[in-house]
């Protein structure tokens, strides 16, 4: 497959990966409850867009919106990484005083849109999407989305609509981590699956890979066959880097405690350093 | 009114070049066409897709568009209400929702279509600009003066074919401010929208009675002009508040709010739609007297 990624480019995003996640679990021991299980399930996906699918984040051309928003630490740690939002500022999230919060808020260092609420990313992305084509920017607008966003019925209207639009410049991922607040989909809500052919059934072109893979997220991104908007679905793992954080829906909205941190900082050891 | 909002862009878009006009499944005025011709590529129809208008209409904005979007009031505000506040109000982008047929305007449609309650709905929203003109005149006003907000506005809308009856008032529109249409003495009938034909209907016809009726266009429900219309408690002996909305949130809560702040011993008198989804049709004038609304009423608050 043509320009595939490299596996120092590969072993790169991994130890990205580990950092992104102690991060946050350090950002986590100063907060009694993050959405820290809901963060790691997308941190591939956000890395592999700022640091191989986006043309120069830094200069704003391109666009990413978080869509999900309650995944804000993933994006926050991401952008730190490439110093677009300091140390200190990712340090006083949900702080008195600190700007930047639970949510992505429109105006922080990175952030277009203030999301949240689930179902607004996609719809305010086609009116990007298409203000970039109408100003002829040739720029690209990229999402993250989560499964469960998609069963807001906004969502439905602007899949439909984007492909008829011919919004090519737009890019979904969505971090199908097939859990939502009470549980499993599958289990909860079986008749929402197959999620991508019901994307693909609405003009867009479609690719499944495992999201935790950098070098699939890229490669898909890279040889797509192009002519409609692009869904990249991503099978993921909530809670993914920590093993009893995996699967696991208390996960979803809780600080580890200061043993539990111990524990998840020894898992999340970089290969070098563990043998050391 | 929607002519007027139609030529009102046209005659916009040879000012701004960043107008992007956007509609859910509705046909614009054929007066819009001017526009169109010009302007093909900022026209964008997103079908029976009110969250999406919104939420693309946001996205543009954030690009640096003008936005218009537009379609009948209920579906502009009430469907994507979600979007209105969070895309717009909460990230203060200038988008323009333009809500055709407010109020009872579409008498043979039903409660579907009416929107009774949208001033207050709208009015609680930070950062929204809510505007009712009264007549076509007060509507291309409120359109070339919607570029200087930084923000969202909603702009309700009557239909098709409302006369004009502002072309010989004393003050001029301005946004934010009440505007003095009518001088008078001592009787001051205070409303929006186009219902304030039944105020003009009065003064011009033999109920007079000799007696000078003043006529204010309260046409910006937010945000309210607060001195303007303490200014008017103070100055007349009767205020009559005539509005096509119920009392919660609506222009009469703002009057009895600010006679109490301002202790005024005016003689108010409210004329407002009912707190009642009402299951009649007919004309406009019908819905309105099911809602306790006639020219006789209004006579019998003005003078009696």
């Amino acid at each position: 497959m043509a320009n595939q990624i490299s596996m120092d480019e590969l072993l790169a995003s991994q130890q990205r990966g580990r950092g992104y996640r102690r991060r946050i679990l350090e950002v986590s021991q100063r907060l009694s409850a993050l959405h820290v299980a809901p963060a790691f399930s997308c941190l591939e996906l956000v890395d592999s867009i700022y640091h191989f699918c986006m043309e120069d984040p830094r200069a704003g051309k391109d666009v990413f919106i978080l869509s999900k928003g309650h995944g804000a630490m993933a994006q926050y740690v991401v952008l730190e990484s490439l110093g677009l939002m300091s140390s200190a500022q990712v340090l006083s999230v949900c702080q008195p005083g600190s700007s930047i919060g639970g949510h992505p808020d429109r105006g922080n260092p990175g952030v277009v849109a203030s999301t949240g609420s689930l179902g607004h990313g996609l719809p305010i992305a086609l009116g990007l999407a298409k203000g970039s084509n109408e100003l002829k920017e040739n720029s690209q607008v990229f999402l993250v989305m989560s499964d469960g966003e998609f069963m807001e019925g906004s969502v439905w209207e602007s899949l439909m609509l984007a492909p008829s639009l011919g919004l090519n410049n737009l890019v979904i991922f969505v971090d199908h981590n097939k859990s939502i607040s009470r549980g499993k989909i599958p289990v909860m809500h079986p008749n929402f699956l197959p999620l991508s052919e019901k994307i693909q059934a609405f003009g867009w072109e479609t690719i499944d890979v495992d999201g935790h893979d950098t070098s699939a997220i890229v490669n898909a991104f890279r040889n797509r066959c192009g002519g409609k908007p692009l869904a990249i679905v991503g099978h993921t793992v909530k809670g993914r880097g920590v093993s009893y954080m995996e699967n696991n829906p208390i996960w979803a909205y809780r600080s580890p405690n200061p043993e539990e941190y111990a524990i998840a900082i020894a898992e999340l050891r970089d290969p070098e350093e563990a043998n050391a | 009114m929607r002519d007027a909002f139609a030529l009102a862009l046209n005659q916009a878009s040879k000012d701004h070049d960043n107008i992007f006009f956007v509609v859910a499944d509705i046909s614009p005025a054929s007066s819009l066409q001017g526009f169109l011709a010009d302007n093909p590529d900022r026209f964008l129809d997103v079908g029976v897709s009110e969250q999406s208008l919104v939420g693309i209409s946001a996205g543009l904005a954030m690009k640096g568009f003008r936005v218009f979007a537009y379609t009948i009031a209920n579906f502009v505000i009430y469907r994507p209400f979600e979007q209105v506040r969070v895309d717009l109000c909460y990230q203060q982008l200038p988008v323009v929702l333009v809500g055709v047929g407010g109020g009872v305007s579409y008498p043979a449609l039903g409660g579907t279509h009416h929107t009774i309650e949208d001033i207050a709905i709208m009015s609680a929203l930070p950062n929204m600009t809510v505007v009712s003109p009264c007549d076509p005149a007060e509507v291309m006003a409120a359109v070339v003066q919607s570029f200087k907000l930084e923000g969202p506005m909603y702009l309700r809308l009557g239909k098709a074919g409302e006369p004009n009856f502002t072309a010989d008032a004393p003050e001029n529109f301005e946004l934010g401010k009440i505007r003095k249409l009518r001088n008078g003495h001592g009787i001051a009938i205070v409303g929006y929208g186009p219902i304030m034909k039944m105020a003009f209907d009065l003064v011009s016809s033999e109920t007079l009675r000799g007696k000078e009726v003043a006529i204010f266009s309260a046409h910006t429900l937010k945000p309210f002009d607060d001195e303007g219309m303490a200014q008017i408690l103070s100055t007349f002996s009767r205020v009559v508040l005539l509005e096509e909305h119920v009392y919660s949130g609506g222009l009469s809560s703002h009057a009895v709010r600010l006679a109490w702040e301002t202790g005024v011993k005016t003689d108010l008198r409210l004329v407002h739609l009912r707190d009642e989804f009402i299951h009649v049709y007919g004309s406009k004038e019908d819905i309105l007297a099911a809602h306790g609304i006639t020219p006789e009423r209004l006579i019998q608050e003005v003078f009696e």
